[in-house]
């Protein structure tokens, strides 16, 4: 009985550390100023980004070298993104609140990818510029 | 045994913790972490010893598990103490500095009363009354990790409440709370179903990996000025 309620106490107080973590993660990345590059490559116009562009700006992410250093982050925010998924489409019918801060947080799941992506592509552009000038 | 999976995860592990330390040396945070880069480095230094008394005497001797359960037993001691630090800098305005060191002492000691109360019950019993010191120890450190959630959680409280906006100390906080949380749900799973053992042996290693990196990466990507809003990061749904 103890061992049961200290798993259902530990277990929740885990999912609130690890959403919080998250949101920290994602609050961090929130206060970044998208490039012009970034914009144009991940197609964002009027500078809105849609938490169903989450995937796509991943996928994008995918396809630009890696710095090495936002792999854990990225697993992170995806994770929470797919809870999120969850918790809109369980809560849409019965409570329309807890669905439209679900999708608010999509949309910071979203432009947390697109800063990732824009970090990527700054990395490899100063990593190419670096190696032009060495081989001048 | 353990197996190729568990060597690579102790190896992670390692590394991050020599990471971190050297992350804190070279940002001359040690002074303001110092609680932190202890226990890392004493972690760094038992995980060695852990590794030599493996490769010599074998998982299955008894100074092999002796050891494992006093090093994980004084770790997590080390780790109540970072959590007590971590009170210390979230609270150093308000020069409660004494007061938390003695509330800390207090609790530490209640705790391994309880514990001890706990495993006396079992002494009891003639077959199991030679184990008891190792039963305390176990018993303690499952006891301390659960205060250990309790604490965080109240510290997390506190910062929420007092609008704290360091966001590296906000991250330092939360891995450490997801950290205590999940070894105090792994040690409830394994009582509650220790069939499961795929299970429950493996969160210890994943956790000792993810906490050194969740560190790591807090010092590396922000700044100690990094400042956010903390209402962003609570998770309450807003209602319209």
């Amino acid at each position: 009985m103890i061992a049961a309620l200290i798993f259902v106490v530990s277990a929740a107080a885990l999912l609130q550390f690890f959403v919080s973590y998250c949101r920290s993660l994602i609050a961090a990345y929130g206060q970044v100023e998208l490039s012009e590059q970034t914009r144009e490559v991940a197609g964002i116009d009027d500078h809105i980004v849609y938490g169903d562009d989450f995937h796509r700006l991943l996928q994008l992410v995918g396809l630009c070298p890696e710095p090495g250093d936002d792999r854990v982050e990225i697993w992170s925010v995806r994770t929470y993104y797919r809870l999120l998924d969850a918790l809109r489409a369980a809560f849409r019918p019965l409570m329309p609140g807890v669905s439209e801060w679900a999708e608010r947080e999509r949309i910071s799941c979203s432009y947390f990818a697109a800063v990732t992506l824009d970090r990527r592509i700054t990395y490899n552009r100063d990593l190419m510029a670096q190696q032009m000038s060495h081989k001048a | 045994m353990p197996g190729s999976v568990d060597y690579l995860f102790s190896l992670f592990g390692f590394l991050f913790e020599a990471a971190f330390v050297v992350c804190l040396i070279r940002q001359k945070a040690s002074g303001r972490y110092f609680a932190l880069g202890l226990y890392m480095l004493s972690s760094f230094v038992l995980s060695i010893v852990r590794y030599v008394i493996l490769l010599q005497l074998g998982f299955l001797s008894d100074q092999y598990i002796y050891f494992y359960y006093y090093s994980d037993a004084f770790l997590t001691i080390c780790l109540f103490l970072v959590l007590i630090s971590l009170f210390q800098i979230v609270f150093e305005d308000m020069g409660i500095r004494r007061h938390l060191r003695v509330g800390a002492l207090l609790l530490l000691g209640g705790t391994a009363w309880f514990s001890y109360m706990v495993v006396l019950r079992v002494a009891t019993d003639p077959g199991l009354s030679w184990k008891m010191t190792t039963r305390f120890v176990v018993e303690m450190s499952q006891n301390l990790y659960f205060v250990g959630v309790v604490l965080t959680y109240l510290l997390w409280f506190a910062t929420a409440t007092m609008r704290e906006n360091r966001s590296r100390l906000i991250q330092i906080v939360l891995a450490l709370g997801i950290y205590f949380s999940a070894f105090a749900a792994n040690y409830a799973f394994r009582d509650l179903y220790p069939q499961f053992r795929a299970i429950w042996l493996y969160v210890p290693p994943v956790m000792g990996v993810a906490l050194p990196l969740a560190w790591f990466i807090a010092f590396i990507h922000t700044p100690e000025e990094a400042r956010l809003a903390t209402a962003r990061v609570v998770p309450a749904p807003r209602h319209h």
